[in-house]
């Protein structure tokens, strides 16, 4: 069956003056299929919003993107402007870790809602847009829908304002949603109403998922499958299963251990302790594999070329020289 | 509430200050109205000194602070010793003239900035941007002082425009119209001097202030959303920017004020300009300190304004803290 959404070789740099550009996605290719929950798992600065964004098409314009992007057969990179607007929200949705932030600060909040409906819905009278506004804000778990919708944002609990940035991000039926740590910023209660709360609704609109997120735990509960990604590119691709309980690339396995042993169970985030050593730098292009400088594993090939990708077992991809490559 | 009140006191607080500096400048500064009269032997030093006890300025500065005071709170606002009559009847049509000239500057200003920062931000690093960068900080260079003369020396050449003044001789024998139209036509070369002069200033705020808040998480997420470019621009990014650009507003004024005055002394624009110049000249402290004031009370004013327009359009202001 052909993807929903199909990334191929794609490369993010970011552009700034008197400085190198940084290649901070380096040719990552995936797919994500109808009603699928794609997790990706990567350390901070990984690129892992860059991908995000990258596939909205709402990089900064200081950057660069090339490779291709199909969603639904359609290629996103050259799409004018007005077709992705068209795109946004109406097919890929996408919500942003801190909610708090997301919302804008000066308007009521069903005021927010509404707006997406409206640029989805142009022959929409006000009080269809209301209606459909307060429609979702019951969807997505509140009871008071008329207090909701006429509160700002700053009133409102980080829960709340996750909710209501999902009620947007649903409002005009899309078909695949993108979270970016959705649940990071929130506390562990709050983090798994939230959760459910996405399981429910990808479930009740038949949503393909991609799930962003540095937390194994959290994944563990989301996705069906997981890309885990190092230094702007995919290192290992498996199933949730198969990544998470039985990791075969050094730093899928690093990540893993700084979490406890039943991934299940949802753990706060403090008990992802770092792995020693820090990433390259995406001015730099290194020379051999990019985790080298701390890989438990290390061999002599490894500093000198790139591994390729290889598959280990069928569905299941990883970079690394252990496998070949 | 509490909000504003405390905004109107401190502003309260910032024109007694103003008026105690002032008053201390200006007095202690050397020289006085009737140093010259000293060199001239025709006025006997009795005179001279008759004159200083008329108008107090042989007491001491407290003393003469609060009899000014009082003479502010009975609207007269001191005396000026060269026109011998209260400041205040002085001052009050050359600051009509002044304010006419600002606030028409102000906004036509702003009229044409926002639009402009608007259009360089959302086309950043490209052509449009580029070129209005460019002519901006072009025109940023030029001094107002050459800018207003430039103005004037091409006003003379092309008898486009009135050069000077604020009416022509024969204003007063004009019908109506004709009077608009020559006020207008004096009007546009002082006005033509303090756009131009401020409009750079203006225009790169806007432009920064909407470059920063298309950057916000929370422009992003409503483009993430599908809402319309120019809905995001005017409904979600302007109001973002707001904030700085109302603090702007008020210290705007500042900025056209004292451009204002310099502007109206090369054109001769009957305002407060040429009237502080000549009182500062002459001596005639009261008027100074008239002007001074005055001059505080707009920027005060205008500041008032912005947290005014601040109050109404932040609803975390408006609120108060939660
Ligand atoms: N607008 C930008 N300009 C330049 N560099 C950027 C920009 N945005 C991100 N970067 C850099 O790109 C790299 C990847 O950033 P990105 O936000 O995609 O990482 P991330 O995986 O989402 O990290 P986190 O878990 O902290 O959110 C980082 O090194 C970051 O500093
Ligand atoms: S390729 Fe070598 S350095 Fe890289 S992860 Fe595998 S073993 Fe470690
Ligand atoms: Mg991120």
């Amino acid at each position: 069956m052909e993807p929903l959404l199909e990334v191929r070789d794609l490369h993010v740099d970011y552009l700034s003056d008197g400085m190198p550009p940084a290649q901070v996605l380096r040719g990552v290719s995936f797919t994500v299929s109808k009603n699928e929950a794609v997790g990706i798992l990567g350390e901070s600065g990984c690129g892992k919003s860059t991908l995000a964004l990258a596939i909205l098409r709402l990089l900064p314009s200081r950057s660069r993107l090339k490779g291709a992007i199909f969603y639904k057969s359609r290629e996103l990179t050259n799409l004018p402007e007005r077709e992705m607007e068209k795109l946004r929200g109406a097919e890929v949705s996408l919500i942003f870790q801190d909610a708090g932030s997301s919302l804008h600060p000066t308007l009521r909040v069903g005021t927010q809602i509404a707006d997406v409906a409206a640029a989805h819905h142009k022959d929409w009278s006000a009080r269809q847009r209301r209606e459909g506004a307060e429609a979702i804000l019951k969807e997505v778990g509140f009871d008071q829908v008329e207090r909701i919708y006429a509160s700002y944002p700053h009133q409102l609990s980080g829960g709340q304002q996750q909710r209501i940035a999902v009620a947007q991000a649903l409002i005009s039926g899309p078909s695949l949603l993108i979270a970016d740590e959705p649940t990071s910023s929130l506390d562990t209660t709050v983090q798994a109403e939230i959760l459910a709360l996405l399981k429910r609704l990808r479930r009740e609109h038949s949503l393909a998922l991609v799930f962003v997120s540095h937390n194994p735990a959290v994944l563990a509960e989301m996705a069906d499958r997981i890309l885990v990604v190092y230094a702007g590119q995919i290192v290992e691709e498996g199933s949730a299963q198969q990544v998470l309980n039985s990791p075969l690339h050094p730093f899928a396995l690093a990540l893993l251990r700084c979490v406890p042993k039943d991934v299940r169970h949802n753990g706060p985030d403090r008990l992802l302790s770092a792995i020693p050593g820090s990433p390259p730098d995406p001015a730099e292009t290194p020379a051999g594999c990019p985790f080298a400088p701390r890989c438990a594993e290390r061999m002599d090939v490894c500093g000198s070329r790139m591994p390729s990708e290889t598959r280990p077992e069928p569905d299941r991809k990883v970079r690394c020289f252990k496998y070949g490559g | 509430m509490a909000y504003l009140l405390r905004r109107l006191l401190h502003g309260a607080l910032v024109l007694v200050g103003v008026s105690v500096l002032s008053f201390l400048f200006v007095q202690l500064a050397p020289g006085e109205f009737f140093s010259d009269m000293r060199l001239n032997p025709q006025v006997s030093p009795e005179t001279i000194r008759h004159l200083r006890a008329q108008y107090g300025l042989d007491r001491a500065l407290p003393i003469r602070y609060v009899r000014w005071a009082r003479s502010v709170a009975k609207g007269d606002w001191g005396y000026s010793f060269a026109y011998g009559l209260p400041v205040s009847k002085l001052i009050w049509s050359r600051a009509r003239n002044t304010l006419l000239l600002t606030i028409t500057s102000a906004l036509l200003a702003w009229l044409i900035s926002i639009p402009l920062g608007i259009y360089a931000a959302e086309r950043r690093d490209r052509w449009g941007d580029r070129v209005t960068v460019a002519g901006s900080s072009a025109l940023l260079t030029v001094p107002d002082l050459l800018l207003a003369l430039a103005l004037l020396i091409l006003a003379i050449r092309t008898n486009a425009f009135a050069a000077g003044g604020m009416t022509s001789p024969d204003f007063a024998e004009l019908g109506t119209v004709a009077k608009i139209k020559d006020v207008a036509a004096h009007f546009t070369l002082p006005l033509a001097a303090l756009v131009l002069g401020t409009l750079p200033i203006f225009f790169r705020h806007v432009r920064a202030g909407m470059i920063e808040a298309l950057a916000l998480p929370s422009i992003q997420s409503a483009r993430a959303h599908g809402i319309p470019r120019s809905r995001i621009l005017f409904r979600y990014a302007l109001p973002a920017a707001a904030n700085s650009l109302i603090s702007l507003f008020g210290f705007s004024i500042a900025t056209l004020l004292s451009a204002s005055l310099l502007v109206e002394v090369v054109m001769s624009w009957p305002g407060l300009g040429p009237m502080l110049l000549e009182a500062i000249l002459a001596r005639d402290l009261y008027v100074v300190i008239g002007a001074v004031m005055l001059s505080t009370f707009f920027l005060v004013a205008g500041n008032l304004v912005a947290d005014v327009l601040l109050y109404l359009s932040d609803p975390r202001i408006r609120r108060g803290p939660a």
